[in-house]
Formats: C-alpha cells, sequence, structure tokens
C-alpha cells in the first residue's frame, strides 16, 4: 500500500480546534464530524459548453463527486459543508444531469448537508438538492466563501464593507504551492484565517506567494495536498493592510445562526 | 512558356548577368515543381519568374502569386528584392506583404483589391482561407510559391501549410506551386509532401572549405559554450570581412557574446541575434548587418533561414552541430555568390564533440546527409483546419476529405481519422453523448456549419500550429522602460528578486513580477545565472552518431584526431572498453557514496532521455534507489544508492517497451505534448502575449483535462494524437528500439572507479530531477531548508 492510501492527511490547529488538511484537498473537523470541503464547480464544461466555449471532456461532475464520495466513505461525516462554488453557475445547478443528482442525494442520506453560496452560486443549492443554503454560518469559526469579505459576527446590520474578522474558514481563492518545477493544491494556514484549496477537478490553483495570501494569512503555513510534508511559510504581510486582532479565546458558544 | 522576353533578357544582361539554367527551367516547366538549389542559386528569382513573365505578356490584374514564407521578416527582404526588378523593367506589377505584423489598414485594402503578387507566411494564409470570401479572393490565383520548404516541412507548420495549398488547389483549379528548398537528403519525399512535384535541382556548385577552427587551448572536458576558442574565434573574424557565428542555444549564444565581447580589444563591431530578443533588437543587427557595418553577428537558429547576407564570408559554428544537413545550410550561409566555395570553420565545444565535429566534416565531404523520415499528418492540424473551413462557410464532409487526402501529409489519411476527427470538431468527440449542449458543428442540408457563427471569432484567433511555452517580456525597471525580450515563464518562476541572468548580453538583475512582465534593473559586472530560456534541443542525428560510433570503435582512425583525444580514447580502452558498433557499452562504477549506470547508446539526447526515465523506473522498482540522471547526446548516465549488476535485464526491449507505455501514460512529457496538441485542435485557449489574465485561478491546467480524459476516455482521438506524437518527438522511442536491435550484445564493464569516458559526463550541470517520489522528496526538502531558513521548522510540529 502505498503512503497516499494510508496517510489521513496533516494536522493543523487553527480557532483552537483540531483538523485535518487531508490531502483530497478536504478539511476534516474529527470534533464535529465535519467534512468541508470547498470550490467544487461542478457544470464548468457544461457552462463553456453552453456559452459557446471550448468542448471540454464533461467528466468533471462524476470525477469530482468520486472523489467527494470516496471521503464521505471514508469518514462518515454528520455534516457535508461546501464552501461556495460548488456550481460553476447557478444555471448549471439546474442543469445537473439526473445520475448526479441522484448522486449527491445519496451522499447526502443521513447527513446534513451545508451549502454556503459563492460568488458563482448566489442560489445555491438549486431547486432538488438535498441539504440546506446559507450565506456564512459563525460558531468557534465562521464559514464563509471568500475570507475577509462579508460582515463578521461582531458587526451588525449596516456595518459595510469593514473586513470580517477571522476565525473563519473559506475557499474562493483556490491556493496553490508550486516548487520545484511543480504545482499542488494546499492550505493556507494563518491565525485568523484558513483557506482551503479548491475540491473541484476542473480548477486552477493560485499561488501562495501571491500579496492576497501574504494579507490574508501572512506569518503562517501552506500545505500541499501532498502524502509528503510539503509545507512552506506565508511571508508576514503589511501591517496596515493586515492590521488583525488577536485571536479570540477558543470555546467561544455558538452564533444564533450556528448548525 | 520557355523563353525569356526580351525585356527580361535586357534586364539580366544589363546586369551582366546570364539566368541560371534552373531559373529557365522553372520558366519552361508547366507543372508543380520543387527546386533544390542551395542558398545564392538566386532561387527566389527563379520562383517568381514565372510569375513576372507571366503577368508581364497577359497584363492580368488582381492576386496572381501567392508567396508563403516562414519569416515574417523573410516576406518583407523578399518584398525588398523583388521590387528591383519589377522597378527597373517597369512592369504594372503590386506588391504586397500580409502578416500578423500588417496594419489594419493595408489588410483591409487587400481584402478589397488584393495585389498581384501578394507574401504571406502559413498562419496568415489559413486566416485568410478562413474568410467567407476566400473563393473569390483566390478564385483568380495562378501561382503559388513556398520558400524554405524543407524548414517548413519539418513542423506542423508545414502541415497546415499543405491543408491550405489543398485548399487553394480547389478554389482555383489550375494552380501551379512551386517549392524553394536548401539542400535535402530525400528530394522525392519533400515533393510527395507537396502532393507531387517535378524536382528540379540546381548545380550545387564548388564543394566548402570546411574544417575544425585550430584553437590555442584544448576544448574542456565538458561544457557547450566554447569559450576556450574566444581568441582564435576573433582572430577569424579579424581575417574575415562579415561572419555568422553560429551556437546550438540561445543561453549558449549570449554566454558565447558575452565572452566575445570581453577579449574584443579591437572593437571590432559584432553582434548578437536570437529568437528571444525583442523584434525591434533583431531588426536593428538585421539592418546593420544589410549595411555592411558589423563584422560578425552571434547567432543561433534564428539565423538559419532567409535574409540575404550577401557579404558574408565566413560561418563558424561553435559546438557540434547535431546534424548534417542543418551544418551543410549553415556553411551555405557564407558566400552567397554562387560558384564561390563557401568558408566555414567548426569549433568543438568539448572533447567528445570533438570526434562528432569530425565525423560530421566527414560526412559533409562525402555528401552524406541525415534526415528522420516524416511521419503522417498530425491530427490536431486537421482538426484545426476543419474548424477553420466551417469558418468560411457550410462545408461537404466528403468533399473536404477528398481534399484533404490530395494534401501530400494526409495521402494516406483513412476515412475514420477524418471522421474522428470531425466529430471531435463538431461535438467534442467524447464517448458520453448525453448532452446536447456540446455542439460546435451541426448539419444543415448535407453541409457542416458553425452552430453559431461568433465563435468563428475565437476560432480564428487560435489559429496556428507554434505552440512554444508561454513567454513574458522583459523590461527595464522604471517609466517607459525599454523591452529588452523576452523568456520562458518557467524561466522567469525560477528566478527570485536579486538574481541576475543574461538577455542581449547584458547581466539583468530580477527586480519583480508586474503583470506578467519581467522587470529588471541592468547589472554590469555581476554573475549571472545560467540562463536556461533555452531553444529547441537538437539531438545529434543517428547519422552522425554511427560516424562518431565507427570513428570511435576502430584505433586506426584516431589518427585523424587531436592528440588529446587520442590520448583520452586510448586510456578509456585500457581501464575499460571503447564503445563499437554491434555492442551496447555500459559501466557501473562507484563515487562519493553513489553508483553510476553509463550506458554508451550514442541514440541522441532525446532517447537518452526516455531512456534514463524507463531504467530509472526499474531501478526504482528493483529497490536500487535511483537519484538522477543525466542524458548527452552519446550517453546516459544514471546515479543511483544501489548498484546496477544485470545491465541486460534493464535493457530487454519487451521490457521497456512495457514501461513505455505505463510512463508516457502519466509522464508530463505526455502532458506537454497534449498540451500543444489541444492548443491546435482547439480544446484550450492559446495564451495570447499581452493579453492579461485575470484571476489565474480561473485557469485550470491542461493537465486536469489530461488527467480526466485518460480516466473516462482513453481512446479519445486527442490522447490518440498525443500518443503518436509523443512517441515520435522527444520521446524518440524509436531511436530506443534501434538502438538495441543495432547492438545485440550488452557489456558491462564493472569497474572500482569513474573511466576516462564517463568523467565528462558527471561534469556536466544540470542532472535531470525525477519525477513521482523523487520530485516529491526533492520538493519535501526544499520546504523543509525554506522553513528553517525562516525559522519555522518547529512550527508544523508545535500545535498552537
Amino acid at each position: 500500500m502505498t503512503r497516499a492510501e494510508t496517510f489521513p492527511g496533516h494536522p493543523l490547529r487553527f480557532a483552537g480546534e483540531d483538523f485535518i488538511a487531508r490531502i483530497s484537498g478536504a478539511l476534516w473537523w474529527p470534533a464535529g464530524r465535519m467534512l468541508i470541503v470547498s470550490d467544487l464547480h461542478l457544470g464548468r464544461s457544461e457552462r463553456y459548453a453552453r456559452r459557446g466555449g471550448p468542448l471540454l471532456p464533461p467528466w468533471e461532475v462524476a470525477d469530482t463527486l468520486d472523489r467527494l464520495a470516496a471521503e464521505i466513505a471514508a469518514l462518515d461525516p454528520a455534516t457535508v459543508v461546501s464552501l461556495g462554488d460548488a456550481f460553476d453557475d447557478d444555471h448549471a445547478a439546474g442543469a445537473m444531469a439526473p445520475e448526479a443528482l441522484a448522486r449527491i442525494r445519496a451522499l447526502a442520506a443521513g447527513r446534513d448537508w451545508l451549502w454556503i453560496s459563492g460568488n458563482h452560486d448566489r442560489n445555491a443549492p438549486g431547486p432538488g438538492f438535498p441539504g440546506r443554503g446559507a450565506g456564512c454560518v459563525h460558531g468557534p469559526f465562521t464559514l464563509r466563501h471568500e475570507a475577509g469579505h462579508g460582515a463578521g459576527p461582531g458587526a451588525g446590520p449596516g456595518a459595510g464593507p469593514e473586513p470580517a474578522r477571522g476565525p473563519d474558514i473559506s475557499g474562493h481563492l483556490h491556493p496553490a504551492i508550486r516548487l520545484a518545477g511543480r504545482s499542488w493544491r494546499c492550505f493556507a494556514l494563518g491565525r485568523e484565517h484558513l483557506i482551503l484549496p479548491a475540491f473541484g477537478t476542473y480548477t486552477g490553483g493560485l499561488d501562495i506567494r501571491d500579496p492576497v495570501f501574504r494579507r490574508l494569512a501572512g506569518g503562517g503555513i501552506a500545505i500541499a495536498c501532498s502524502p509528503r510534508n510539503i509545507t512552506v511559510p506565508i511571508p508576514a504581510g503589511t501591517r496596515a493592510v493586515d492590521g488583525l486582532p488577536a485571536p479570540r479565546p477558543a470555546g467561544a458558544g455558538w452564533s444564533a445562526d450556528g448548525w | 512558356m520557355t523563353g525569356l522576353p526580351p525585356l527580361f533578357a535586357d534586364w539580366f544582361a544589363g546586369h551582366g548577368w546570364q539566368p541560371h539554367p534552373h531559373q529557365l527551367a522553372l520558366l519552361g516547366a508547366a507543372q508543380d515543381t520543387l527546386l533544390i538549389a542551395p542558398t545564392g542559386g538566386g532561387k527566389t528569382l527563379a520562383g517568381f519568374l514565372p510569375s513576372l513573365v507571366e503577368l508581364h505578356l497577359t497584363g492580368a490584374r488582381g492576386m496572381h502569386t501567392l508567396y508563403v514564407s516562414p519569416l515574417k521578416a523573410l516576406t518583407a527582404d523578399v518584398a525588398r528584392n523583388l521590387a528591383r526588378p519589377i522597378e527597373q523593367m517597369g512592369l504594372a506589377i503590386r506588391l504586397g506583404d500580409r502578416t500578423g505584423d500588417t496594419p489594419e489598414s493595408q489588410r483591409r485594402r487587400q481584402r478589397a483589391d488584393p495585389p498581384e503578387i501578394l507574401l504571406t507566411t502559413p498562419e496568415s494564409l489559413a486566416l485568410m482561407l478562413s474568410w467567407p470570401e476566400a473563393p473569390r479572393l483566390f478564385s483568380g490565383l495562378r501561382r503559388v510559391v513556398l520558400d524554405e520548404l524543407h524548414a517548413l516541412a519539418e513542423s506542423k507548420r508545414g502541415d497546415q501549410l499543405m491543408l491550405g495549398l489543398a485548399r487553394l488547389r480547389h478554389l482555383a483549379p489550375g494552380l501551379a506551386a512551386t517549392g524553394l528548398s536548401a539542400t535535402v537528403e530525400d528530394p522525392q519525399a519533400l515533393a510527395r509532401f507537396m502532393g507531387g512535384a517535378a524536382v528540379i535541382e540546381a548545380d550545387p556548385g564548388p564543394a566548402p572549405d570546411i574544417a575544425l577552427l585550430p584553437t590555442s587551448r584544448p576544448p574542456p572536458w565538458s561544457g557547450g559554450g566554447g569559450r576556450h576558442a574566444v581568441p582564435d574565434v576573433l582572430d577569424a573574424v579579424a581575417g574575415a570581412r562579415t561572419t555568422i557565428i553560429f551556437l546550438n542555444t540561445r543561453a549558449q549564444a549570449e554566454l558565447f557574446f558575452q565572452a566575445i565581447w570581453a577579449a574584443n580589444d579591437d572593437n571590432l563591431p559584432i553582434g548578437l541575434h536570437h529568437g528571444a530578443l525583442s523584434r525591434e533588437a533583431r531588426l536593428r543587427v538585421e539592418a546593420a548587418m544589410a549595411a555592411g557595418a558589423l563584422r560578425a553577428v552571434v547567432a543561433t537558429s534564428s539565423l538559419d533561414l532567409g535574409i540575404d547576407w550577401g557579404d558574408v564570408d565566413l560561418v563558424i559554428q561553435v559546438g557540434a552541430p547535431r546534424n548534417i544537413k542543418r551544418l551543410v545550410q549553415r556553411i551555405g550561409r557564407a558566400n552567397h555568390r554562387y560558384n564561390a566555395p563557401s568558408r566555414a570553420r567548426i569549433v568543438a565545444a568539448n572533447r567528445f564533440e570533438v570526434i562528432e565535429c569530425v565525423a560530421a566534416l566527414e560526412a559533409v565531404r562525402a555528401g552524406d546527409l541525415d534526415g528522420e523520415p516524416r511521419g503522417p499528418g498530425p491530427l490536431d492540424v486537421l482538426i484545426q483546419h476543419i474548424l477553420l473551413t466551417a469558418c468560411a462557410g457550410p462545408f461537404d464532409a466528403d468533399r473536404l476529405y477528398a481534399e484533404v487526402r490530395s494534401a501530400g501529409p494526409y495521402a494516406a489519411l483513412s476515412r475514420a481519422d477524418f471522421d474522428a476527427c470531425m466529430d471531435f470538431a463538431a461535438t467534442g468527440g467524447y464517448a458520453l453523448r448525453a448532452y446536447d449542449r456540446w455542439q460546435r458543428l451541426v448539419l444543415r442540408d448535407g453541409c457542416w456549419q458553425l452552430r453559431d457563427p461568433r465563435s468563428a471569432r475565437d476560432l480564428r484567433m487560435n489559429i496556428g500550429t507554434i505552440t512554444e511555452s508561454e513567454k513574458l517580456k522583459v523590461r527595464r525597471r522604471g517609466r517607459g522602460g525599454a523591452t529588452l525580450g523576452e523568456i520562458e515563464e518557467s524561466f522567469a518562476a525560477s528566478l527570485t528578486p536579486g538574481d541576475s541572468f543574461l538577455l542581449g548580453g547584458q547581466v539583468l538583475r530580477y527586480d519583480r513580477l508586474r503583470e506578467l512582465v519581467v522587470e529588471v534593473t541592468p547589472a554590469p559586472g555581476r554573475e549571472p545565472r545560467i540562463a536556461v530560456y533555452s531553444g529547441l534541443k537538437f539531438a545529434t542525428s543517428t547519422e552522425l552518431s554511427q560516424r562518431m560510433l565507427a570513428i570511435i570503435a576502430d584505433p586506426n582512425r584516431h589518427r585523424d584526431l587531436p592528440a588529446d583525444i587520442r590520448a583520452w580514447l586510448e586510456l578509456q580502452a585500457e581501464v575499460s572498453a571503447l564503445p563499437r558498433p554491434g555492442t551496447l557499452l555500459c559501466e557501473t562504477f562507484p563515487r562519493a557514496d553513489r553508483w553510476h549506470l553509463v550506458i554508451y547508446g550514442f541514440a541522441g539526447r532525446n532517447a537518452h532521455q526516455t531512456l534514463g526515465l524507463l531504467v530509472t523506473r526499474q531501478m526504482e522498482n528493483a529497490g536500487l534507489a535511483p537519484l538522477g540522471f543525466l542524458a548527452t547526446d552519446h550517453a546516459l548516465l544514471v546515479t543511483s544508492l544501489g548498484r546496477v549488476g544485470d545491465a541486460a535485464s534493464l535493457l530487454s526491449a519487451p521490457t521497456l517497451e512495457q514501461g513505455l507505455d505505463d510512463w508516457l501514460a502519466a509522464s508530463s512529457l505526455m502532458k506537454r505534448s497534449f498540451r500543444a496538441v489541444a492548443t491546435i485542435a482547439g480544446l484550450i485557449q492559446r495564451n495570447r502575449p499581452g493579453a492579461r489574465k485575470t484571476g489565474r485561478q480561473a485557469t485550470f491546467s491542461s493537465d486536469i483535462i489530461h488527467d480526466t480524459l485518460r480516466r473516462h476516455d482513453p481512446d479519445h482521438i486527442l490522447l490518440r494524437a498525443t500518443r503518436e506524437e509523443t512517441r515520435r518527438g522527444l520521446v524518440d522511442f524509436d531511436r530506443i528500439s534501434e538502438m538495441l536491435l543495432r547492438n545485440p550484445h550488452i557489456e558491462l564493464r564493472q569497474l572500482d572507479r569513474v573511466s576516462p569516458l564517463a568523467a565528462p559526463l558527471l561534469l556536466e550541470m544540470g542532472r535531470v530531477r525525477l519525477g513521482g517520489s523523487g520530485h516529491e522528496r526533492l520538493a519535501e526538502k526544499m520546504a523543509q531548508d525554506l522553513m528553517a531558513a525562516a525559522g519555522l521548522d518547529r512550527l508544523t510540529n508545535d500545535k498552537g
């Protein structure tokens, strides 16, 4: 057996909780039996074809669901969370092949499924899908599509575009490490923000050296989705942009719209 | 039409010229012709003479002759040269050129009122053929002139051009095509490539004056720079009127240029010319060269073609030529005066190359050229052609199939393959057919057409078969900083701020990457990092390798070699053995806690590279822990922790063949080929220079598409095309098979230390890194170093 088959992932600690950064690109929170994935971009080839773009091989939905199913089978989560951009657009969710939809329903049977909406799928999950949608969810850590966007837990209505505070777990940015001429999807772990790699098959990566990661996770680390320990530092950002508060004490209660 | 009209005869006579026999032969030819002539043989005029005469005699208006060349610069040069006789004879013939550089206003004029003679490139021709008005535009076309056809035939550009020619023949029945080519090993094959033509061979002229350039210092043991010969090259330059100094790669050209200027005490005007320099910089050098203002130019294959430098009287090839045909063509760059011998000198960059150069000189004198047979026309190019045909208007598939088969490279195309290409163009050609949206072409009234005519725009943007790795512009930092050239993105990605590299003879410090522009500051006096933005890596040809091996194997022939090389080979014979035909010599020896295996395959760099990948996979399975390998044109060196005791089992043909299939299936080479194939076939969009990418994460790599296809549709036509291409091109597996066939006996010498022939290999820099676990281990190590350097190496275990 290769290491990849037996190695579960890299343990990490964030917001006072223990997690496993799975080499599949999913995040496992054992204490909450929660499996978190981000940016599935289901239906991307369909959207391209519909818009007269290139005719991509139409298997990315099956492929992405295969990998998700393997994680669900391995971990038996109580809750599955999609951190947004599960669908390449809202139309793609509607155009999902019946067998794909049936598959998602089967995967969701007996568990909770939470669809955070992203910039591609504002109306996720769309009719016929199991589970429920949400803008973002607050708890000991916040679950949202995009780190630093949207209102933080302390900010009331009309708080404006003030950057949201962490600790939050998000996707959207598709972090990736490029080293030695190769590229790996990766987790970006800062004190305030934990950013997941894109889980979807037809997704690209944003180099971890991009300034946005310095701003959100400067001084933290990037953990590659590899059975090997490929972990690199994320250089500290400029303080002016950073301005992040100290982490809040762990174990704070769930907010009203918690799970 | 056999005679030269009086106006033309007078024009020749007025210059004191006699038309060359092959010029007159071409004038008399009634059919498609292929003219093989050395440089300086008045080839271009020969190609145009029938057009000029015909236009003069008939007074025809509108597009009469289309000239296609591989280089934009060449069309400009030809336009200038052709303007002279037209003007001097007062012919009412308009010339126009149509390339990617032609301004929009001029293009519009050409569409409305085309000139009699239009000069263009294969890509611009493909674009013009995709216009709906193409039938009208080309219906009166009488002649097509294909310049430097030998060069075009070496790449997919040639396949595309032949498809275009087939289209033109359909639009303008009775069209006469003329191919112009430098000396090639098999003129009939090139004629078949044109779809059939009568071959006219010009008198090759006197034999060239070629020799090794005597150097004051012997060449080094390894490396390819030839810097030891700089003083001797400078002396040779000083003794000639104008010299072209050819190097094999851009990086070598840069380094040599720097070295020659460091020693150029007399300040001889010497320029630099290669494909990574900005267009302006290249044009400046070309203009200076044409004006006779330069004594020498250091160049790469960028000067292999075209532009006529009348005054060049010496060519110096630095580094082994790898290929006899290319050497002959480069030699022909000297002395464009017909009937005067070309003068050329060769500099061997290291001691292995001395033998290669001696072998090459021998082959040139024997007139023995090399060349690999051409494979069938590639399917990705055909797919692009089908899509562009659809852009021009509805078409009938049967008729198009017949037309395509009239193109030389596709003469043997099966209907099944054509239909598979049609299917890909129309629907993506996937095994899964549930989706009606996968429909780019639709069948209406028996003809195929674009479902959405607006998609023609995207398809036209994707024209062409050149898929070089993505390039980034290099610009001097600061407001309005000058563009200095371009480097490959992968090279740019390996730079960190403060690193320095060579471009255009300057040492540049890398400052930052901003919006896909590499910003730099000149940093004279700094030691540059080796520039790796290399051009193509040519492998030494089979013919040349065999000649080398024959010289090495036969001590009687060592007399032709310099004394130091003789001594080196003698020592090798004493300590180990000499490689010889019929036997595949291998050696193992320990060094620095590692074992080394050397295979003297003489199969060329690309085949050795593949062999290295296959052998290391087997060694990995056998628990020998291979660490890396180095492939040169002559040998393969593998480094491992364990010792190889049985070379024959590593090199068994069936095992290698099986390994090839497994490896190709997952290799990065296959992915790289797939990327090119998928780009040409329009599955992925070409990266447009200058177009800014927004949101990098939105674009995903072609590797992902490749992997998805492999899992779900392994017989998909693009994978098939990729497999064929990979096996032929860089992988060069055929030469591995050939090497094994030719050397039935495998001899393994177990040595206690490095052998004389192996020593230079150990000195070579830049060992190829292994993929797979080796690569991951390396990345892990690099990550650890980074963490340690940042003082963060304990942090990952520290949960808090």
